[in-house]
């Protein structure tokens, strides 16, 4: 049985470029971490901890509305591709799969609701980790989607809770709300122009930080930042979510005003850039996920520009998640070595530029006029 | 850092410099972290981004007593405060009520607070305190979703408070 049929939009409904900004706004991601009285939190749970957790998890499925007629995945039960595409999807994080090459602990979950775009992880660093992840910015309705099923969870789950301190989690760095919301941006121009060390030098100073593509301590490739709430404690929930809300934007607008910049100052170097990597996509015949990524930011900046007609930013948002190992595996139904894996990829790609990515209306486009080109 | 002494109790790791202007006389004190807490001086919420056990690593290095000992052991999970220290994970819900007295220093120094003020939980026999800061969360949400204008958020608010009031 395919695992991806049972999870509505098989988990890719984030990828449709819908919501706000979402040539610039990849996704907007909440979550929050509840644990279980009377449990040893994730690190230190033993098999019997976990299996309690997920029997209470359970139960609480058959009682509650939103969770009822969702999917449960036992992660001891899934394929290890499988495992690795919902890691790829952004709808697992590596800690719930355990380490590389180890079969998952028993009594790791993940369960997707049937209506709303929200999942719950069980037993993977704190009990219970809601999240939902939505196309484009989108922080307050992420937002809303999680508060409401915790709601529901809080009512079946003797949650652990201090009066002081909160929900208590296993690192103190999320006690409090438990909350991280995270705005996974495109931002080439603040490269670009060099603004981007004190653009994200800012970031801190006003109590975000940042990362790469999939979240703590993973590298910044083709231009991908993930931005995300610091502390959890001392603010409510919605001081976290407008501050996020608002710092975002005001990244946004700085970001199109060097876009801006680097049309008046610079604009023929830039639109060599975007038609250099939009025609290595769509002849080369092997590629890294990382040149991709790297090729990709300057498409994506072309189409955001209207510099690409035809193009569209869902075909870009495919071209991220369907071009990575565990996904080209699938596809190809066996095991790829990275040699392989790189010739595939390239293919992909220039499959769906052929069938999605026609922009051959250029030539007679705006683009004739070389007034501003540089030398 | 200098081994500066706090003026309040004496001990050598003062880490907090106040410059103050009362009457237009200036006058500077020196405080450890503990006794300009216990006086409402935090620190500047300099929320590193630092991981953590680099920041309770610092923490240790700045002041003699390393946030508590390393042989403390919380009794429901066994966890002993070093390998807290050593992880950063803590090891069940009841090592926030064991290493309570370190835990406040260490919170202050990630979240620039100490105190939760988002929502309430309301446990399964809730005391009535408990029931009333639960429904002032409650109310404080809906008058910013009618604020904001989302009414159908509003209507959902509204529906969970009236749950919750006495008939």
């Amino acid at each position: 049985m395919n695992d991806f049929d049972a999870i509505p939009d098989h988990g890719l409904g984030w990828l449709e470029a819908s919501g706000e900004h979402a040539d610039i706004v990849l996704s907007t991601r909440v979550r929050i971490a509840r644990n279980l009285q009377g449990h040893a939190f994730g690190p230190r749970a033993r098999v019997n901890d976990r299996e309690a957790v997920l029997r209470q998890f359970r139960r609480s499925m058959e009682r509650s509305e939103a969770l009822r007629g969702g999917t449960l995945l036992e992660m001891p039960d899934v394929a290890d591709r499988t495992r690795r595409i919902l890691h790829e999807r952004r709808l697992v994080t590596r800690d719930l799969l355990g380490e590389e090459g180890a079969e998952p602990a028993s009594g790791t979950a993940v369960h997707f609701s049937r209506n709303d775009p929200v999942s719950v992880m069980v037993n993977e660093e704190d009990h219970l980790r809601v999240q939902s992840l939505l196309s484009g910015l989108r922080v307050q309705e992420a937002w809303h989607i999680v508060d409401r099923l915790d709601e529901e969870l809080g009512r079946e789950l003797p949650f652990a809770y201090h009066q002081e301190f909160g929900f208590l989690t296993s690192c103190p760095t999320n006690v409090g709300s438990g909350l991280r919301a995270s705005v996974f941006m495109h931002l080439p121009g603040l490269v670009l122009t060099k603004e981007i060390s004190k653009a994200l030098r800012g970031l801190g100073e006003l109590g975000l930080t940042f990362r790469g593509l999939y979240g703590e301590g993973s590298e910044v490739v083709g231009n991908f930042f993930q931005v995300s709430n610091q502390t959890t404690l001392g603010r409510t929930e919605e001081d976290l979510i407008d501050h996020l809300d608002t710092v975002v934007r005001k990244v946004i607008h700085d970001e199109m005003q060097a876009r801006q910049v680097l049309l008046r100052d610079a604009r023929g170097v830039t639109e060599d850039k975007i038609w250099r990597a939009y025609g290595l996509l769509r002849y080369a015949r092997s590629l890294s996920f990382e040149e991709l990524m790297n090729l990709l930011s300057g498409v994506r900046l072309g189409v955001s520009l209207k510099l690409l007609p035809g193009l569209r930013v869902y075909t870009l948002n495919k071209m991220m998640i369907f071009t990575q190992p565990a996904h080209l595996e699938q596809a190809a139904g066996r095991d790829l070595p990275q040699a392989e894996g790189d010739a595939h990829r390239a293919s992909f790609v220039r499959r769906i530029l052929a069938t999605e990515g026609d922009v051959s209306a250029d030539e007679r486009g705006s683009n004739g006029d070389d007034a501003h080109a540089q030398p | 850092m200098s081994d500066m002494v706090c003026e309040n109790c004496g001990s050598t790791d003062a880490v907090v410099h106040l410059t103050q202007i009362v009457n237009n006389e200036m006058s500077t004190h020196h405080l450890c972290e503990k006794c300009a807490a216990e006086k409402g001086l935090e620190a500047a919420p300099d929320v590193t981004n630092l991981p953590l056990i680099d920041v309770i690593a610092q923490m240790a290095q700045e002041s003699s007593d390393e946030l508590g000992s390393a042989s403390e052991e919380c009794s429901f999970c066994g966890l002993t405060f070093g390998v807290f220290r050593e992880t950063g994970r803590l090891g069940c819900p009841h090592c926030y009520e064991t290493f309570s007295d370190h835990l406040p220093r260490l919170l202050r120094r990630i979240h620039g607070s100490t105190k939760h003020v988002g929502k309430v939980y309301l446990p399964p026999d809730p005391t009535a305190s408990e029931m009333e800061k639960r429904l002032d969360g409650l109310r404080r949400k809906l008058e910013r979703a009618v604020q904001s204008e989302d009414f159908e958020r509003a209507a959902e608010i509204r529906d969970q408070i009236r749950s919750l009031e006495p008939a």
